[in-house]
């Protein structure tokens, strides 16, 4: 187990800094500038730009401002914005708890939902509940955020009036009234982004139970004369949950950059919006460092997914 | 040769078509209702977006500011936008780029992940090992953010080498197709490792069949099924992805509507003309909804574990 932890994690070196490696050369290889909006600046002349370039660094050749940065970054400097002139550590700091609020809300209860509901709609297979339910999940996973958000809206903002549709980030919790404003404003991005969880989630805990529902031990535990009750709790859903522990385990990065397209469409200034931003204004360390961020993310729990796989089920071997 | 086998055929299986490997799974695609209903509807739109044009013949890019976001209505189906045009052609127009876009980024992706997993999967040795490394390489790339800097980034180059619509067409395809294989090569390198030790691939070697045969003539049409249930799907994906795209402003030029751009359009007039938004959501809604009820319903009739049924 150590031996192939250690093993995991020497391999998701080399990936990483693949990764950093593409990511750099999309960047730097663009045609473009990012001093463009300099140079229509009539007030700044070419010296003043050379200038700017200079003390950005941007004169160097690519591969020694790849080491630089990479320099940087493992001590933790991602370097200053292009565009705010503040560190990019602050912008992102600054965005971070929207993001985790709005998504990790919004994660948490497409969970709650979706065990229940998978778990259910399995044990009942072929009765009207389910297929109700299978339905509703094939429809809630082949709607896209972007058309839910738009649909959310025009019912729930043009029609009803009941939330508003512009999230205030301004709005700070301090008494009831504000923090019920803040439920209200959080309400839609959040359902938006539950639906499509939910979905995508209870199709596996379903697809899951299903497969476990079958096997000798659940006959064996029935032939004991153990209740109902006691064989799905214990037997079955302990199993048929260690896929879904994983699943949810390789979807975590996704909180964190925030689901992009609900920020943009509720405008929920979260980190999904800082990045789609950075890139319409070709604010180079900004898109850098998030998108880096977000691979680092994705490897560390993919191998967090494989190791609570091998806790949770001793059945699984580590070989290599 | 072929008159005596069927009339020996005749004689002893009378009036009962042979049953195939693709009758069988008609038969047990046409059991699911599901996947039927998403066919048909599949059919449906794309016939409206390839002949409609043709049949409602109202312009998609003539601009009437008299006649701005009306509601539906009969000379209007759809109402009409801001600019006083008509949605239901523009609908129609955008259907066009909007499923060209999914199908042919669904044929890089297939292409690119079936050589790569038949590569890998039949080779093995460094170079599955490789490959396979190139493939994780991939997956850890953040897809979203890559894809919508690549697009920020060379939209630009490409609209100058190959024109504002080809150039755009070009690279959308390209990225979302380059960043869609990987579970294609990882399915088909799958399937290759267990079918390569079949006997037959065995014998075919024996007798002195090349790599490249063994690989497509052999091995590949084995492993067909889960490809065709991965390709449908991504079509799906593909869709969604370009919708994305516009729908954040990075697609195609405002004036070639797809209906992720007709979206992001309508998103400023929710309160005066929602059904500016309304329509072109629905199309996208339903055309991923369908290809959805196909892909399911395609991975259950084509399941070998179901054919003996």
């Amino acid at each position: 187990m150590t031996r192939y932890l250690i093993n995991r994690l020497l391999i998701s070196i080399p990936t990483l800094l693949a990764i950093s490696v593409v990511v750099f050369a999309i960047l730097a290889l663009a045609p473009g500038d990012p001093m463009a909006e300099f140079a229509t600046n009539p007030a700044i002349t070419a010296e003043v730009r050379e200038n700017i370039r200079r003390s950005l660094g941007l004169d160097q050749p690519i591969y020694i401002r790849y080491v630089k940065w990479l320099w940087a970054f493992v001590r933790g400097d991602m370097g200053f914005s292009f565009n705010s002139r503040s560190p990019v550590v602050n912008l992102i700091l600054q965005r971070l708890p929207t993001t985790l609020w709005v998504v990790g809300t919004a994660y948490l209860l497409a969970a709650l939902l979706a065990v229940p509901l998978g778990v259910i709609s399995a044990l009942k297979r072929y009765t009207f509940f389910d297929q109700v339910v299978t339905t509703l999940a094939f429809v809630g996973f082949s709607l896209p955020t972007f058309f839910t958000g738009i649909l959310f809206i025009i019912i729930f903002s043009v029609q009803l009036r009941w939330f508003p549709f512009i999230y205030n980030s301004t709005l700070r919790v301090t008494n009831w009234a504000t923090f019920m404003a803040q439920v209200r404003q959080s309400i839609m991005p959040v359902m938006v982004l539950v639906l499509f969880q939910a979905a995508v989630l209870m199709r596996f805990v379903r697809a899951s139970m299903l497969e476990q529902m079958n096997r000798d031990y659940v006959r064996t535990a029935r032939a004991k004369g153990l209740r109902n009750f006691v064989v799905v709790n214990r037997h079955i859903l302990r199993n048929a949950l260690i896929p879904v522990v994983t699943l949810v385990a390789l979807d975590i990065p996704t909180v964190f950059t925030g689901a992009l397209v609900t920020e943009q469409i509720f405008r929920v200034p979260g980190i999904g919006a800082l990045l789609v931003d950075s890139i319409y204004r070709g604010d180079t360390p900004v898109v850098m460092a998030i998108t880096f961020i977000y691979a680092i993310l994705i490897v560390i729990f993919n191998l967090v997914a494989d190791i609570l796989y091998g806790i949770l089920d001793p059945r699984v071997q580590y070989t290599r | 040769m072929s008159a005596s086998s069927s009339t020996l055929s005749q004689t002893t299986a009378p009036e009962r078509p042979p049953r195939t490997l693709w009758g069988d799974a008609w038969r047990r695609f046409r059991r699911d209702k599901l996947a039927l209903f998403g066919a048909a509807t599949l059919i449906i739109i794309v016939l409206a977006c390839v002949v409609g044009p043709l049949v409602y013949t109202a312009s998609h890019r003539q601009i009437d500011f008299s006649r701005a976001q009306i509601p539906p209505s009969w000379a209007h189906p759809f109402g009409t936008n801001d600019l006083g045009q008509d949605v239901l052609a523009r609908v129609l127009r955008g259907g066009r780029v909007s499923l060209s876009v999914g199908i042919t980024s669904m044929l890089v992706a297939i292409t690119v992940g079936t050589l790569i997993g038949a590569i890998s999967g039949f080779y093995g040795g460094w170079l599955d090992v490789a490959l396979m490394r190139f493939t994780d390489l991939f997956l850890s790339l953040p897809q979203l953010p890559v894809l919508l800097m690549v697009i920020f980034l060379f939209r630009e180059t490409l609209r100058r080498l190959a024109g504002p619509e080809t150039g755009i067409f070009l690279l959308m395809v390209l990225v979302i197709g380059s960043l869609n294989w990987m579970s294609v090569a990882r399915l088909v390198r799958a399937s290759f490792l267990s079918v390569r030790e079949m006997d037959f691939v065995l014998a075919a070697q024996a007798i002195g069949a090349p790599a490249h045969r063994l690989i497509w003539i052999h091995i590949f049409p084995n492993v067909l099924s889960p490809v065709i249930v991965a390709a449908t799907l991504s079509v799906g994906t593909a869709i969604i992805t370009e919708s994305t795209l516009s729908f954040l402003g990075l697609g195609f030029p405002p004036d070639t509507p797809t209906w992720g751009r007709l979206l992001f359009d309508a998103r400023d007039y929710l309160e005066q003309a929602p059904h500016m938004a309304f329509f072109p959501g629905l199309m996208i809604f339903l055309t991923v909804l369908s290809i959805n009820f196909v892909g399911d319903g395609l991975r259950d009739a084509l399941d070998p574990q179901m054919r003996l049924r």
